[in-house]
């Protein structure tokens, strides 16, 4: 077969292609690129392995299924009645998140359709530099700051006796999930097409009116999902909530109560527990609790983006 | 006919009522934020200085500065980066050129996508088991690298992927109706234009390795090391781990020591993202498109 | 790009090749010892350059755990390793257990300053922290205490994780071994962080190390029970154990100990490391 004639403008190297018999070199790199595809689903089975083999004993063991999920005496180390119950860590998971996405969500959102609809241009680009920012604040740097700013002033502010509560990690939660609501819930606004914000405004809209009446049933599937994704950030974030929260096992009956979160549990505890123990395992069921928890709300939300692309 | 009526005044006073909160509301977002950050500055700052960077600690450390744990972070984030690049770069390509349309390639996304949404204990977890435990890395740099790395794995991938898609496809056609190969089309054509989405990404994937505290916890970081680690079987200290525990550990330690720390831990990761800014913008005026 | 990386890749083969001519000393466990354990660390490599000691927390249960496990030289405890983890310590390690005293501690039981509470009773805290105790206010405790600037008079319980040493000892010593701890404290990570929280809650009271006792809380007169004269936690009250609640400090190797590691903890029983650990609050091992 002849060398084929490269045109300079494309700088690709000469080489005869015959359809059946590539340079080996080729096949490896693609080879390569394939695997490298399917790492992605190497890594959520191959943590879903992982944790299921370090918790298998405690899980066909001592597991039982209504102790673990509707019992709240979490006593792994007692004395008198060695108990896993999570349901009291559940509801400090819960308690904060909720708190938490009822600041965020609706603030979030908002800023959201500021962003994309009402802003000038130049202060939009400002405002998502401000957002990248945000975001990449580590948690650690936030718990230190739920502990030494958060804390007192919410002593001073509602005279309450101790700082490190449900409010305080909502608080710190809430500032570490908006940026993530924000970006999303923008990027849900700018792909309603603009022929629906044309059509609108053709009709006498104004702005609020487009903003309110289409645009936000046309993106309604698009923020919920930023809205479920904020959840799934609060729902497993570990360092700020061990240090924000008091870390004190009770089902809450304020605000301003202490409670301990099913992540910061893992965090505190696992260092403990003697490998392949009961403890240890049952740690890592709590683990598998948390992946699970957060797949079913990840799933949920890329099924609310890929109905809304169907439109 | 286009007379102004009184109920299109009032909409539109309406209208500049709600932008009005609106624009108070997203300042009001940022500025509790800037005001911590300005606090955190203001209370750290005495206790910032060159010595306090480049000194090792010293009187239980409660003195002295928090060069090893820069030095720790350093490495993790190297050796993150180092792993979870050319995975992550490889996969995104596999997803923008190769990947036919059917249900693997859904479930593929939905991975990554869970990927990225699994808590970082969890991550930690899976450290421990797989790394540490599985393949005997025991604690060191090298399995919290790989557990940061499996978590860094979809921020790559993601913003990879979005610059990929970003050329042009008259590019790739271009290049194939002159007779090159996918693969030559990829490694000449595709690649060099969507460097600076993939560079995007390994500096988003720094800042969250460098500011990362519960996944190294029980895969490699140490509460106090004597020397530096001098290869990746060894164990590390580092500046988030650092700032836990002087937090909450630590007695006797100047108040505005774990500010100074917080202070040094946000301005890595702040420097670090508008590096990532920069060349944004760079890139973005040198586009071809 | 790709010369970067091979650059970057060799640097990291370069550096595995090369082994540190320094040898590492694990010592891993009690938060309580830990930050001793650093200053010894912090000043050993000063005598011995070649010998560094890796220091890390977690908890008592953490070191025991990793003693076991084999995957450290020393462990840290503050509170007596049980039978059944010597136990397993030997088998896993074919090894005996060797336990070193390095140093006694007054574990320190205390209230926000302005709590007009000075002494308290083994019981009375077995009261407030015991699953089977029944005060939940701090008139319960003593009637008629009314602190001020605590809504309620509620009791804020500040306790420590089931990790802590300390935490198990407080509960074998004070509440009698048998009793677990009563859910709803504040489970605190790190000695430290439950001395701040008092110091800031009027209502709250909180047990530690006394090495970790600062001047924002207010020690409490602890007596073993109402006949005897309560004692202050400090060093003489520790060392003659008129304090009621004083701990041994452990650290424990098993099987024979490296000669760096042995050599360390022949050290720590000479006069400079006795300095240190009066310094850190804690009573040498005389």
């Amino acid at each position: 077969m002849d060398k084929v004639q490269v045109l300079p403008m494309t700088q690709a190297k000469a080489k005869p292609v015959r359809r059946n018999q590539r340079p080996w070199s080729e096949r490896i790199i693609e080879g390569l690129i394939k695997a490298g595809g399917m790492s992605g689903i190497i890594f959520v089975v191959g943590i879903l392995i992982f944790i299921l083999r370090e918790s298998a004993g405690f899980l066909f063991g001592k597991f039982d299924f209504m102790e673990f999920f509707a019992s709240g005496n979490w006593v792994p180390a007692s004395v008198e009645k060695i108990e896993y119950g999570t349901l009291a860590l559940l509801a400090g998971t819960m308690s904060v998140t909720i708190v938490s996405m009822v600041i965020a969500v609706p603030v979030g959102l908002a800023c959201a359709f500021y962003i994309s609809e009402f802003c000038p241009p130049r202060l939009r680009e400002t405002y998502k530099i401000l957002i990248e920012f945000l975001a990449a604040i580590p948690s650690v740097v936030w718990g230190f700051i739920a502990i030494v700013i958060i804390n007192p002033l919410l002593i001073d502010v509602f005279q309450i006796p101790s700082g490190l509560n449900i409010m305080n990690a909502a608080i710190i939660l809430a500032l570490m999930s908006l940026p993530l609501i924000v970006s999303i819930g923008e990027d849900a606004l700018r792909a309603v097409p603009e022929s629906y914000r044309e059509a609108a405004e053709a009709m006498g809209a104004t702005k609020w009116e487009i903003a309110t009446r289409v645009l936000l049933p046309a993106a309604k599937n698009g923020l919920m999902a930023a809205a479920l994704l904020g959840v799934g950030r609060a729902l497993g974030e570990t360092m700020a909530v061990l240090m924000a929260t008091g870390h004190s096992i009770r089902f809450p009956t304020s605000v301003f109560d202490p409670v301990r979160t099913l992540t910061a549990t893992i965090a505190a505890e696992l260092g403990e527990a003697p490998k392949g123990g009961d403890h240890y395992q049952s740690l890592f069921a709590i683990g598998l609790y948390l992946f699970i928890l957060s797949f079913v709300i990840n799933i949920l939300a890329d099924r609310l983006v890929r109905g809304k692309r169907l439109k | 006919m286009f007379a102004a009526n009184q109920r299109l005044i009032d909409k539109t006073k309406k209208e500049e009522r709600f932008k009005a909160a609106l624009s108070t509301l997203t300042v009001g977002i940022f500025l509790p934020a800037l005001i911590i950050v300005g606090w955190l500055f203001v209370k750290g700052a005495p206790a910032l200085s060159w010595d306090f960077l480049l000194q090792d600690p010293i009187r239980g450390m409660t003195a002295g500065g928090i060069f090893p744990t820069i030095i720790g972070t350093m490495w993790l984030v190297t050796i993150c980066v180092l792993i979870s690049a050319p995975l992550g770069i490889l996969a995104a390509i596999y997803l923008s050129e190769y990947a036919p349309d059917n249900l693997s390639t859904r479930i593929i996304r939905l991975c990554i996508l869970n990927l990225a949404g699994v808590p970082s204990i969890v991550h930690a977890l899976f450290g421990l088991g797989a790394f540490v435990l599985f393949l005997r890395m025991g604690t060191s740099i090298l399995a919290a690298s790989c557990t940061l790395a499996v978590m860094n794995l979809p921020v790559i991938i993601t913003s990879t992927l979005e610059s990929l898609q970003a050329v042009p496809r008259s590019f790739r056609e271009a290049s194939w109706n002159v007779g090159a190969s996918k693969l030559q089309t990829i490694r000449h054509i595709v690649l060099p234009n969507s460097i600076p989405g993939i560079l995007t990404g390994m500096v988003f994937a720094v800042s969250r390795a460098a500011g990362e505290t519960a996944a190294i916890l029980f895969t490699g970081v140490a509460f106090y090391l004597p020397f530096l680690p001098v290869n990746v079987f060894e164990q590390c200290m580092s500046l988030s781990m650092h700032l836990f525990t002087i937090s909450t550990q630590v007695v006797g330690v100047p108040e505005a020591y774990p500010y100074a720390t917080a202070l040094v831990l946000i301005m890595m990761v702040l420097i670090v993202n508008s590096i990532s800014v920069a060349m944004r913008w760079y890139f973005r005026s040198r586009r071809k498109w | 790009m790709m010369r970067f990386a091979i650059l970057a890749v060799l640097l990291v083969v370069a550096s595995c090749s090369r082994s540190g001519n320094h040898v590492v000393i694990q010592n891993k466990g009690s938060d309580t010892l830990v930050n001793l354990a650093q200053a010894w660390a912090e000043e050993y490599k000063v005598i011995n350059a070649n010998v560094g000691i890796a220091v890390s927390g977690g908890g008592s249960g953490t070191g025991i755990a990793a003693l076991i496990n084999g995957t450290v030289d020393i462990a840290n405890s503050s509170r007596a390793i049980h039978e059944k983890e010597k136990v397993d310590a030997e088998k896993n390690n074919n090894g005996k257990v060797t336990e070193h005293i390095v140093g006694l501690d007054a574990l320190a039981v205390f209230v926000h300053p302005a709590n007009p509470i000075t002494e308290l009773t083994l019981e009375e805290i077995g009261c407030i922290y015991g699953k089977s105790g029944k005060c939940e206010t701090w008139g319960d405790v003593r009637p008629g205490t009314v602190v001020p600037g605590c809504q309620d008079n509620k009791i804020i319980r500040v306790s420590r994780q089931s990790n802590s040493g300390t935490y198990e000892y407080f509960r074998e010593a004070v509440l009698g071994g048998e009793q677990d701890f009563k859910q709803g404290s504040m489970d605190l990570n790190g000695s430290r962080e439950g001395v701040d929280m008092v110091g800031k809650t009027p209502c709250a009271i909180g047990y530690t190390g006394m090495g970790y006792v600062s001047k924002e809380v207010k020690s409490l007169c602890v007596a073993k029970d109402k006949s005897t004269t309560c004692a202050l936690p400090n060093m003489e009250n520790a060392l003659s154990k008129a304090y009621p609640i004083s701990r041994e400090l452990f650290m424990y190797t098993v099987g024979t100990p490296k000669p760096e590691v042995q050599a360390f903890l022949d050290w720590i029983k000479t006069d400079a490391a006795k300095t240190i650990t009066k310094n850190s609050g804690f009573v040498p091992v005389q």
